[in-house]
């Protein structure tokens, strides 16, 4: 059996690409060390020296302010040099291939790539890239890669999640929406699935939910009352119109009907669930402006806990 | 080598600090042997301030350098006003010097005290840093791969022990 590829000889976390495959102890490891990480965010000096001299690379091939900035904050905030590179508007566009700007980039004494594609599998090619020229000391963190994974929003999803429910064993969670274009959704099934959660449900239509769905463990529904009906935690996924090509949808206020989150759908769910959602939210499209404004959500929670968590990430990378 | 009683350390350890200090004066254990004795320090002097406590882990300078970050991190929890207060840093044995320098940054990341000291139940020797504790009740000099170990028992009695590197 081959290495997991994020995982070094001594069993520690190298590099971030996807949570499938990533060992339950790994996981509760990143979520125990983003916690102290938190308290960072309270003082006068937001700052610690832990990446101190380090070179952070944002390679963003794909537009994505929120990701980015918060990428950058964590990074900022663990004392390291953070460069942004906005591929979408550079060289790529003047024909340089992936791994030449890698190597570009390597030649510029880079210690870690913050890389979001388009095409899944980018991350991962990178990361092979820098173990055949003897670079394992260079780390990379997956920040989005085609429909494939978004590990950190998978993460601070859990983080959240943790935090509002103390444990994951007892738990029913939804999640609701665009499963087909989410990479969100797949690191967030996996995750969910590692760390114990006995109910996972995926609630959508047809036409947005993969063939094999059922293959990675969790429940289908296509009626949402159905799907969210005594659930502790309703994660919201972005209807991702950007990526829809042909006719998967009638229209924004059909699936509103049927999918968005109302105050009088979650109401089915338990009297204490959360709701979550990775952002950036379509309104009256998957969620109503009262159930995104309202005391049961903690989407803007899980952007703060957001930072920590992937402050947690590359402290944990940088240290091996 | 005899190793001296941990609550009688504790009883010289007040009496050194009881004439230098103030209700306000705060204490802030480093993480864990420290925080204990804080606690106990904090109140037979009568201080006022709720104790702080620090994870120095964050702030080693030696991250980085192939031991993985450590799995039981604590936050640090510093409840009172740095900016202008009198300050005592508390640890169990002062070795290296390397924790308390650690601890020294981290601090002024809160704020820029008045003053800080340092105790510590005991000193063991072998300094890489110029660091030295104001108060502190016994010089117990060891040999590199030997550690002071400071526990706690059901009672909450504060007990040192001498480990030899295996």
């Amino acid at each position: 059996m081959t290495r997991n590829p994020q995982l070094n000889r001594h069993g520690e976390l190298q590099h971030l690409l996807t949570i499938d495959g990533l060992p339950r102890n790994i996981l509760e490891r990143i979520l125990d060390t983003a916690a102290p990480f938190t308290e960072v965010a309270e003082r006068e000096v937001k700052k610690l020296p832990l990446l101190r001299g380090k070179s952070v690379f944002n390679l963003f091939f794909e537009n994505s302010t929120r990701t980015r900035t918060t990428f950058e904050i964590a990074a900022k905030r663990l004392s390291a040099d953070v460069i942004n590179l906005n591929i979408a508007t550079s060289s790529a566009s003047k024909g340089e291939s992936l791994l030449d700007t890698v190597d570009n980039l390597c030649a510029m004494q880079a210690d870690m790539f913050i890389v979001r594609h388009a095409s899944s599998g980018a991350p991962y090619l990178i990361a092979q890239h820098l173990a055949a020229q003897k670079r394992e000391h260079i780390h990379v963190i997956n920040a989005g890669d085609g429909r494939h994974a978004h590990p950190t929003q998978g993460l601070l999803d859990m983080y959240t999640i943790r935090h509002y429910k103390g444990a994951f064993n007892n738990l029913s969670v939804a999640i609701v929406g665009d499963i087909l274009h989410s990479r969100v959704a797949r690191s967030q099934i996996h995750a969910l699935t590692t760390l114990g959660v006995p109910d996972v449900r995926v609630v959508g239509p047809k036409t947005l939910l993969p063939a094999d769905v059922q293959r990675m463990g969790v429940h289908v529904f296509h009626n949402m009352r159905a799907g969210i009906k005594d659930v502790d935690v309703v994660m919201m996924l972005r209807l991702q119109n950007e990526r829809m090509q042909g006719s998967l949808l009638p229209s924004g206020q059909e699936f509103f009907k049927f999918y968005g989150l109302t105050e009088e759908k979650l109401a089915l769910a338990r009297p204490d669930a959360i709701v979550l959602h990775p952002g950036p939210m379509n309104r009256g499209i998957e969620i109503d402006s009262a159930v995104a404004d309202g005391s049961q959500a903690v989407i803007l929670p899980q952007v703060t806990f957001g930072i920590a968590v992937r402050m947690a990430v590359m402290s944990m990378l940088a240290a091996t | 080598m005899q190793i001296p009683d941990a609550e009688q350390l504790l009883v010289q350890l007040t009496e050194q600090m009881r004439p230098h200090v103030r209700p306000s004066t705060c204490l802030v254990g480093i993480y864990t042997g420290g925080v204990w004795i804080a606690e106990r320090l904090a109140m037979s002097l009568n201080l006022d301030q709720p104790v702080g406590s620090i994870d120095v882990s964050f702030y080693r300078d030696d991250y980085g350098r192939g031991a993985p970050l450590r799995r039981d991190l604590r936050r640090s929890n510093i409840p009172f006003e740095v900016e202008g207060a009198e300050i005592v840093i508390v640890d169990d044995v002062l070795y290296t010097g390397r924790t308390l320098r650690a601890a020294l940054n981290e601090l002024f990341d809160y704020g820029r005290p008045a003053r800080v000291d340092v105790a510590v139940l005991a000193d063991r020797g072998g300094r890489e840093l110029p660091i030295a504790a104001r108060f502190c009740p016994a010089e117990i000099p060891l040999a590199v791969g030997q550690t002071l170990q400071l526990t706690r028992d059901a009672e909450e009695r504060l007990s040192l022990s001498l480990i030899e590197a295996k």
